[in-house]
């Protein structure tokens, strides 16, 4: 230890301060500096460019998801649309049907009131006619018959299954 | 970047091989100099020297020690090195270069007259005679001695070539973000430092102002730590000026950092009895100056002793002289060297590691008492 002291070279100590206080400084102006700085830049750089993929891909899948969801609803709206249009082509189909069925039943009814007019027409034809046979008939008995009653009898009779088969 | 490294590799590889060609010429010169070391240096040395032989074991202990040791030339091995100018304050500024020591030799600056012995500089006079006191240390004076030792320099070039190379590193991120050249090794230790030291144990809020200080930290440490183990004969974080001035920065910007529950918690610790607080007010206290106290002697002493061992390792191969021990030790010289390259790293991870953890808890806030 005492040999230690003894030898202790303050010289070479404030040398070595002198020198190597310099050098801190220079190195740090010169070197240290601007080495840490490019590697911390580097650094970034590289994380900056992960991150950037890492969004890429983010996005990329938003973006298919997106896409799908574009699709579902562009199919949802086909289906949409094929569905009103059915629908519309049923409607019209029973629509249709309907209109039909009224108008037949409106031809029918007025097909019926025809034959009902028609038939009353005819039955108050065949009433006058029957009317006017009867006085024909009568006429006719009154006119010529009525001397032989036995052939009253039988004109009569043949009268009426006449006019019975009318 | 890359011819740089090829040249510095080169330079290094020289260095390994040059202590073999410069044998024979050790031969030629050392008796010169073994003289001129004994007429110089051997009033006061108690070295053991038997009759003008110094003893095998002697040799290997000076080498080691000289090596630990700061020196005021650049000195790799014989023949190999070059002066350091040195700077001393002696009524005014006195500057010349270190090889006016040589061999011992007195250097002259404007009539004052100048020793070195056993590492530290004397005034002395025209002859170069120096007192002693009973610890054979010398009683003259010691100017102000601010030279640029050898470690001194060894800072100086470190200084230099961090600024470049991250500054470098830095510009090759103007065109990209990608890390280029020096920087894939780089970067990826800056990364380490920032997620797994300054974050975990500062937090993510305040880590950033202290980034500066804890890389300059890391990379100063592991790379010196690094350059002692290369045969250049450089021992700067085993040094206690230089680990005592980073753990004092450490010391210093941990305490100007403290926030008022990092006080609280020193002088006043909440959540015990009223009359155990002042007893662990200087328990906290110690703890204070221990933390960095801790910081210096570890990565000193872990520093030195590599030194220590690796040399001693291969100063027994003199020894023991054998060609069974030669081998041996320099194979387990080469795996401590391995064992050293840990350590190196290790310790600059360490320190940094605890410099973080005392930044942590000067400015943690606790939110909940």
């Amino acid at each position: 230890m005492d040999k230690l002291i003894q030898d202790f070279s303050y010289g070479l100590f404030i040398w070595q301060v002198l020198v190597f206080v310099l050098l801190i400084f220079l190195l740090r102006k010169f070197a240290w500096k601007p080495i840490l700085e490019a590697v911390n830049e580097r650094e970034e750089s590289i994380e900056g460019a992960l991150k950037a993929a890492e969004k890429a891909r983010e996005e990329m899948k938003s973006l298919q998801a997106d896409n799908e969801a574009v699709l579902r609803e562009a199919r949802e709206e086909r289906e949409r649309i094929l569905k009103e249009a059915r629908d519309m082509k049923n409607k019209m189909i029973s629509e249709a049907k309907d209109a039909a069925a009224t108008e037949a039943d409106k031809a029918i009814i007025s097909a019926k009131a025809a034959i009902e007019a028609e038939k009353t027409a005819a039955i108050a034809e065949l009433k006058n006619q029957a009317a006017s046979l009867s006085i024909d008939v009568a006429e006719k008995i009154l006119g010529q018959e009525l001397s032989a009653e036995n052939k009253q009898t039988a004109m009569i009779g043949k009268i009426i299954e006449d006019v019975k088969f009318n | 970047m890359r011819a740089n490294a090829t040249v510095f590799f080169a330079f290094v590889g020289v260095l390994f091989f040059t202590p073999v060609a410069h044998v024979q010429a050790e031969n030629v010169e050392k008796p010169q100099q073994e003289q001129a070391h004994h007429e110089d240096v051997h009033n006061g040395d108690t070295h053991d020297e038997a009759s003008g032989e110094k003893d095998i074991k002697g040799i290997i202990k000076e080498t080691i020690q000289h090596h630990l040791a700061d020196s005021y030339e650049f000195h790799v091995t014989d023949g190999i090195g070059f002066p350091l100018p040195v700077i001393l304050v002696d009524r005014g500024l006195k500057v010349f270069m270190s090889s006016a020591f040589h061999h011992g030799s007195i250097a002259e600056v404007d009539g004052n007259f100048y020793k070195e012995h056993h590492g530290k500089i004397y005034k002395t006079d025209a002859l170069g005679t120096l007192s002693y006191d009973h610890n054979h240390h010398p009683t003259n004076d010691k100017p102000l001695d601010f030279s640029i030792t050898k470690n001194v320099f060894v800072i100086l070039v470190m200084a230099i070539f961090m600024f470049f190379l991250f500054r470098g590193v830095a510009k090759t991120y103007q065109t990209g973000l990608a890390p280029k050249k020096a920087g894939r090794f780089l970067e990826p230790i800056v990364i380490y430092v920032r997620d797994e030291i300054a974050i975990p144990n500062i937090g993510e809020k305040h880590y950033k102002k202290y980034m500066s200080y804890l890389l300059t930290v890391f990379f100063f440490i592991w790379f010196l730590n690094l350059v002692g183990m290369t045969p250049l004969g450089v021992n700067v974080t085993g040094n206690i000026a230089i680990t005592f001035s980073l753990a004092l920065m450490t010391f210093i910007i941990t305490q100007v950092s403290g926030k008022k529950d990092y006080w609280r918690h020193i002088f006043w610790m909440p959540g015990v009895p009223v009359l155990i607080r002042p007893a662990l007010a200087v328990i906290e206290l110690i703890g204070l100056v221990v933390k960095p106290f801790s910081l210096m002697i570890r990565l000193y002493a872990n520093m030195l002793a590599g030194h220590v061992v690796l040399m001693s390792i291969i100063g027994l191969i003199f020894i023991f002289e054998s060609w069974i021990a030669a081998p041996a030790f320099l194979g387990l010289t080469v795996v401590l060297s391995l064992l050293e390259l840990l350590v190196a790293a290790l310790q600059a991870y360490i320190f940094t590691m605890l410099t973080a953890l005392y930044f942590g808890s000067a400015v943690e806030e606790h939110a909940h008492h």
